[in-house]
């Protein structure tokens, strides 16, 4: 009698990659509800309109590579991809940019380098700072957190945002403004205790900025969600925030009119935690050992940081993740593991062959 | 309290052990045949030593040990040699190895076994031979024979003695049911190896916290011993050998070495068990406890099964029903390998044979893309990069899978267990250890054929030069001789007297000198007075031993050889003066 003949381990783990995406898809939905309250229906249309791009996008380059198409987006990467571009994009943005930043993503960073587990850098943040590179007016305008509205004024329903998301129309005035880290930035000259006084963005806050912070704990809760079911180590993110924490207190100056802000600020603000739990954690562009990722996080960190107080640009994620992918086979080289019976670690460009 | 230290890694499958120890230890009926594989153990082929038709006993040693790390083989039960030829055995690739096939006549007639209950009076030496003979082999798994495990000769003294009773694979409980039914004689087993060793100052069994019961039988049994029973959580794989030595006793085997070089002997419990039969009872190794679990076979439990057994007997007797069975695996969920056919024999190594049914161990999906998640990182026992690996084993980039320390993979299953994307990881890594080792095989093989063509570059270029000098002299020569003589060449060659002229010039020119033929004459004079020598020896056996025909054969060859020594002497005498 002929048996089936398969090669071992036997039994498997029940999790699949597809689950292991859907996880993460559930742990921003936290976010995405503060974020949403927040700011009103903008979000949610970006998320729709990222995730039909970034499916439609997949699977017209999956039939272009003759692979199957529903075995791969059955994955759901490509989902993924698009809900975080989605969240990172400003609400209420033109339809096509975010149609031009996911399709970028989707087609560019990922498939043209072989799709799923094959690309080097993160696509959403590819897509996002292609955006924000090509479309800097669209990328900066964002919503008013809803506590700050004037009293006559609110924000547009789901009907108005899609006319203004699909049509063009031009949000009501005070609808739109800066965001807490642009508004910080853009302020030179003033002590910090005066920027905090004269902007209800600060004086409204609790810890950090109106809005903002509150989805950054949203997102805080999803990712200790996500490190509670195992999909990710601690090393990246908490090194990312770590060394952000570091530096802005390092930096903190007391709050004079040169200071970068404080660890608050930058912790609660902006993408900083979006950023350590959905986007430092991606393990396809991250380093690969536990000690890897820990520098690969500290240089995030560092980057974030250098780049929110002495660069141009008000949040820094992007840029600082693109910049860390790129580091990534690098702190991969010096950071291999010590194996079981052997005296220390080696470099994994390492010529002496052993047994 | 004994500490104990936590391997990195490692997965926590459910156990699925409870359902095959539901009963004791059972016997089977006879098989009508027992198929007996040369090589059951790690090591060189057993070389038979018996022949087809003969009829043996059980317990008589049908092949015997062929090197120093090889087994013996013994009949599992009395009958005929029906057979001695290739059969399809147990291994991954079903492949066909040589087999002695008996014939059981049913009478189960034991040969005379020869014990050594006193065996304290036994030196280490003679122990070892006993065990040796005994065809010991591992019997956790890997079957390497335990003779060469206990042999101290070269290695620093043992002061660790390490028995596995660990069990981490899911569903085997051969090692469970033996200590809980007979751990009496696994400690007297352990005791004998203790001694053979020269009673090391640590003996410890190491078993997972899974078998309370066996536990027990164990620290009832080892009270007033010395020996420890260290129990430790259960987690996979912790009863590799590398694992449990460290778990016990914190420390690393040194990649490319053994326990034996820090001084450690680890042997499984079952193979304690065999040493005990051995020297004790001088049973040799002819039966084993065999787990039969799965859903797709009605009876799930343990057997005391000859060596030798087919497998289809042990399922034909378990009501085995093949429509339910997904594939038949022998050995555990996670290192067992697969069966493609039910007509190879158990094996001393057969821990296990697993039936499960398909909800049991479904089909697998197909493996996705590697998203370097980092989870085989997590589940990895040494440490490796799995995903590192596994991208370095498709690029086929043997230099990065070895700085990786590809070798130092177990290959114990966990990474693949834990894949989101199901890829058969260690299926990679089996492939590429194969590839580099061919690859080095190929390089050395390129590197000897290498320099034996240089070589015999070099021998043809000097031949070469050696020609052109006495070409070169030889013109010379035929030049001088145009100029002594210009009458010859007037009449070039015409008359028979020119043309003999010409060959003694030529063969003037062509002799050696002195010195050439001198060493030339010496080497000869050296190969005769050789031949000299063994014709006399040949004649001294003759003269002894042989016929008056061969005297006298051999007489006359000693004294053609004297003559020719006498003339070569003459000649060379000539040539040196």
């Amino acid at each position: 009698m002929a048996f089936k003949q398969v090669s071992s381990p036997h039994s498997h783990a029940r999790q699949s990659t597809g689950q292991i995406m859907q996880l993460v898809l559930l742990a921003t939905l936290p976010g995405l509800l503060v974020l949403s309250y927040q700011f009103g229906w903008g979000l949610l249309i970006n998320i729709l309109i990222a995730t039909i791009s970034a499916i439609s996008a997949e699977a017209l380059i999956l039939k272009l590579r003759n692979r199957p198409i529903e075995f791969y987006l059955r994955d759901y990467s490509a989902v993924v991809t698009a809900v975080l571009l989605g969240l990172a994009l400003p609400p209420l943005a033109p339809w096509w940019l975010v149609v031009v930043a996911t399709v970028f993503s989707i087609v560019i960073a990922k498939q043209l380098y072989g799709g799923l587990g094959s690309n080097p850098f993160n696509p959403a943040m590819v897509g996002y700072v292609v955006a924000l590179i090509s479309f800097p007016i669209e990328m900066t305008t964002w919503v008013t957190p809803v506590s700050l509205l004037a009293a006559d004024v609110s924000h547009p329903g789901l009907l108005e945002s899609l006319a203004i998301v699909f049509a063009g129309n031009s949000p009501v005035d005070g609808v739109t403004g800066a965001t807490p880290l642009d508004l910080f930035k853009h302020s030179d000259g003033l002590l910090v205790e005066q920027i905090y006084q004269n902007n209800s963005l600060f004086s409204a806050a609790s810890f950090a900025g109106v809005g903002w912070e509150w989805a950054n704990v949203a997102f805080l809760i999803g990712g200790l969600a996500l490190l509670k079911a195992r999909i990710f180590t601690w090393h990246a993110p908490m090194a990312m925030l770590g060394t952000l924490a570091l530096m802005s207190m390092l930096f903190w100056d007391g709050g004079s009119s040169n200071s970068p802000g404080s660890p608050l600020m930058h912790l609660f603000s902006g993408a900083s935690m979006l950023g350590a739990f959905f986007i430092v954690t991606d393990p396809v562009s991250s380093a690969v050992s536990n000690r890897g990722r820990l520098i690969y996080g500290a240089l995030i960190g560092l980057l974030v940081y250098v780049i929110r107080a002495w660069g141009s640009y008000p949040d820094a994620v992007a840029f600082a993740v693109l910049l860390g992918n790129f580091a990534a086979p690098f702190i991969d080289n010096y950071t291999v593991p010590r194996t079981y019976g052997h005296g220390q670690s080696r470099r994994a460009t390492d010529k002496e062959t052993s047994e | 309290m004994r500490r104990i230290w936590d391997t990195p890694g490692g997965v926590h499958p459910p156990d699925n052990k409870a359902q095959s120890l539901t009963s004791g230890i059972g016997q089977l009926p006879l098989p009508e045949k027992l198929i007996l594989p040369l090589t059951q153990h790690v090591g060189g082929a057993a070389k038979v030593c018996v022949s087809v038709g003969e009829k043996v006993l059980k317990g008589q040693k049908l092949a015997s040990a062929s090197a120093s790390i090889s087994a013996a083989i013994h009949a599992p039960s009395s009958g005929w040699i029906t057979a001695i030829e290739e059969r399809a055995v147990a291994h991954p690739s079903g492949m066909s190895a040589p087999c002695i096939e008996i014939t059981c006549d049913g009478e189960d007639r034991w040969i005379e076994c020869m014990g050594y209950p006193d065996y304290k009076q036994a030196t280490p030496l003679q122990l070892r031979n006993l065990i040796a003979d005994a065809g010991v082999a591992g019997l956790g798994g890997a079957g390497f024979p335990s003779a060469a495990k206990l042999d101290r000769g070269t290695h620093m003294p043992v002061d660790t003695l390490i028995i596995n009773a660990t069990e981490c694979e899911p569903y085997i409980t051969a090692d469970d049911i033996l200590i809980r039914e007979r751990a009496d004689q696994i400690i007297q087993g352990i005791e004998i190896i203790s001694h053979l060793l020269g009673t090391p100052k640590t003996i410890l069994i190491g078993i997972e916290n899974n078998k309370p019961e066996a536990i027990a039988a164990l620290n009832q049994q080892c009270q007033g011993t010395g020996i420890e029973v260290v129990s430790f959580p259960t987690k996979y794989p912790s009863g590799g050998e590398k694992q449990l030595i460290y778990i016990l006793t914190g420390k690393e085997v040194p990649s490319g070495q053994l326990p034996a070089d820090l001084g450690m002997v680890c042997l499984n419990s079952g193979t304690a068990f065999a040493i005990k039969r051995a020297v004790i009872d001088g049973e040799p190794l002819i039966s084993r406890i065999t787990t039969l679990t799965g859903e797709a076979c009605d009876i799930n439990r343990n057997y005391e099964i000859l060596i030798g057994t087919p497998v289809s007997h042990l399922l034909e007797q378990n009501a085995f029903n093949p429509d339910l069975c997904s594939r038949l695996i022998m050995g555990g969920p996670m290192m067992g390998f697969s069966l493609t056919s039910s007509d190879v024999p158990l094996v001393k190594t057969s821990t296990c044979i697993l039936a499960p049914s398909h909800t049991e161990i479904p089909d697998g999906d197909p493996a996705q893309a590697c998203i370097r998640c980092g989870l085989c990182a997590e589940a990895c026992p040494a440490s490796l990069l799995p995903q590192q690996l596994y991208w370095y084993a498709r690029a086929d980039d043997h230099e990065r899978l070895q700085a990786h320390n590809l070798f130092d993979c177990i290959e114990c299953g966990a990474c693949s267990y834990v894949c989101p994307s199901n890829i058969p990881l260690v299926q990679y890594y089996r492939s590429s250890k194969g590839d580099i080792v061919n690859a080095r095989t190929a390089k050395a093989t390129a590197a000897v054929a290498r320099e034996r063509f240089e070589f015999r570059q070099v021998r043809l270029e000097k031949a070469d030069t050696v020609r052109e000098t006495k070409r070169e002299a030889r013109r010379l020569a035929t030049e001088q001789a145009k100029i002594t003589s210009p009458t010859t060449t007037q009449s070039s060659g015409s008359s028979a007297a020119d043309i003999i002229k010409a060959a003694q010039l030529r063969g003037s020119t062509r002799q050696a000198s002195p010195e050439q033929q001198k060493a030339k004459l010496e080497r000869t004079l050296m190969a005769a007075e050789m031949r000299l020598k063994e014709a006399q020896q040949r004649l001294l056996q003759a003269t002894t031993n042989g016929s008056a025909d061969q005297q006298t054969q051999q007489l006359a060859s000693v004294e053609a050889a004297k003559r020719k020594v006498e003339q070569t002497a003459q000649r060379l005498t000539e040539v040196s003066h």
